[in-house]
């Protein structure tokens, strides 16, 4: 077989899209665990973060022997950087989603408020969207579309917020929400960071098509500035 | 994992020029199929040990050799060996592009002829294999007629390279190929090197690390005439176990 670094690339690019799938399936899962209560589903999730993990461990293997081995440069070096920045965004991904699924295993059978739980599946969806669409960016080396897939990230933000605002609510009208709605604040900081994970990759995105170095995060962005 | 199959052998290689001992006990193995690259600064003895695997030191007067060196399990140094039959199994390609003065075609087929092969479909199917292979069929195949010398340095070194692989050797060593050549030229020798790999044998002694971390799976690092490390190449190049090796690869000395 041949060994040629156009090879070693492509198949880089391969398996760290690959990773891209696997942490976003690990998302949709725990927040369709945590919404519908499938301790079951919460385990597969967390027993299937290591091959999350693995694929990262792979990938920076085979990062730094490429750019040992084969000296990159200019777009080569980009692909490189990229997959390496971008993988460990994924890995984290992949903790958050262990983190909603223990979330789910700690949780069940307490106390439920269902409008909340559903504004969660929302933001869910919405994340996982995100996530999807970041890395739909980096398929396609679309720095355009990468811009506008960070700016989904206020939507995010406002539905995180709205979830937070209707947790505490429901904590202050009884105490036996407490357990329930502290646990939904967690779920919904989880998946903020999600997202914001996803507008690091779409980061990395406008790095790989441009050589840019950007900030696209708006977490610099105070309320009072949105409002 | 299967153990790779090792062709060439060698253990406790010592070469002196007369009284000056250029190597000191070289013990290093090569896989089939595989490509290592010797490594090292000038004078480290990497030359005079590829030069050692074909017999071509033979040719130096006051020069003895010690030590072992196998090929398939047979001694190279053997009395009975006929070196003209050695080197057709190890074939050498040297770092100035060396065509003979005649055709391409006659530059190919060189050593057939001196194998006695007259048959002209024989040598035109030889010729045509041994250029693609060499990656430059292509280039050449509408005037095979013209001289070897006409051609750039680049297209010069790779008929050399196919005059080697007419004759179908097992192993084949290459001294510096590509030192003599502009980047675009050497990058083709070296893709054509990755392409030979799956058929035969490859050592080549290189100044060019970057070529040697491109190309290779191992890699031998000498310095004044040991054999310093020998490892995978991405071990070599991100992990060497010697602090020799790893000031030589960063270019701390050398």
């Amino acid at each position: 077989m041949r060994n040629t670094f156009e090879e070693q690339l492509n198949n880089l690019h391969l398996r760290f899209s690959e990773m891209g799938m696997m942490a976003s399936e690990a998302i949709m899962k725990s927040v369709k665990a945590y919404v519908n209560h499938d301790k079951a589903l919460a385990k597969e999730v967390i027993e299937n973060d290591r091959f999350i993990n693995k694929r990262e461990v792979d990938l920076e293997k085979k990062s730094f022997e490429m750019i040992a081995l084969q000296q990159p440069v200019t777009s080569d070096l980009r692909m490189v950087v990229t997959v390496l920045k971008a993988s460990s965004d994924l890995e984290r991904m992949g903790d958050h989603a262990v983190s909603i699924a223990q979330e789910t295993i700690r949780v069940k059978g307490k106390t439920r408020i269902p409008e909340i739980e559903k504004d969660i599946a929302d933001m869910g969806d919405l994340s996982t969207g995100i996530v999807e669409d970041s890395l739909e960016a980096y398929l396609k080396e679309d720095s355009d579309m990468a811009r506008e897939v960070a700016d989904q990230d206020g939507d995010i933000h406002r539905e995180g917020k709205q979830i937070n605002d209707a947790s505490i609510k429901a904590m202050q009208e009884s105490v036996d929400n407490v357990l329930s709605g502290s646990s939904y604040m967690l779920v919904e900081s989880y998946l903020e960071r999600v997202s914001d994970y996803a507008t690091n990759i779409c980061e990395w995105v406008v790095y790989l098509n441009t050589g840019h170095v950007v900030e696209l995060s708006q977490k610099h962005v105070t309320d009072d500035d949105n409002e | 994992m299967v153990e790779a199959e090792k062709v060439l052998t060698s253990s406790d290689v010592h070469l002196f020029y007369g009284k000056k001992e250029a190597l000191k006990g070289v013990n290093l193995d090569f896989n089939k199929n595989e490509i290592t690259a010797l490594i090292g600064p000038s004078g480290c003895g990497k030359s005079t040990y590829l030069r050692c695997l074909n017999r071509m030191n033979d040719l130096i007067p006051d020069v003895t050799i010690t030590g072992n060196i196998a090929l398939n399990g047979k001694n190279i140094y053997a009395p009975n060996i006929d070196t003209v039959e050695l080197r057709k199994q190890v074939g050498m390609v040297f770092q100035q592009p060396n065509p003979f003065p005649f055709s391409i075609y006659d530059n190919v087929v060189y050593g057939l002829r001196l194998a006695g092969i007259k048959d002209k479909a024989t040598l035109d199917e030889a010729v045509e294999t041994s250029l693609r292979n060499a990656a430059v069929w292509d280039t050449v195949k509408d005037k095979l007629n013209d001289s070897a010398l006409s051609l750039s340095g680049g297209q010069q070194q790779r008929v050399c390279i196919a005059r080697v692989l007419a004759v179908k050797p097992d192993i084949i060593l290459l001294d510096e190929p590509t030192s003599a050549l502009d980047p675009i030229s050497s990058s083709q020798i070296e893709n054509m090197l990755l392409t030979l790999k799956d058929k035969y044998t490859i050592i080549i002694v290189t100044h060019n690390m970057q070529q040697a971390s491109r190309v290779s799976e191992k890699t031998a690092f000498f310095l004044n005439g040991e054999l310093i490390e020998f490892n995978d190449t991405k071990n070599i190049f991100l992990n060497p176990r010697e602090k020799q090796t790893e000031d030589y690869i960063s270019g701390k000395f050398g």
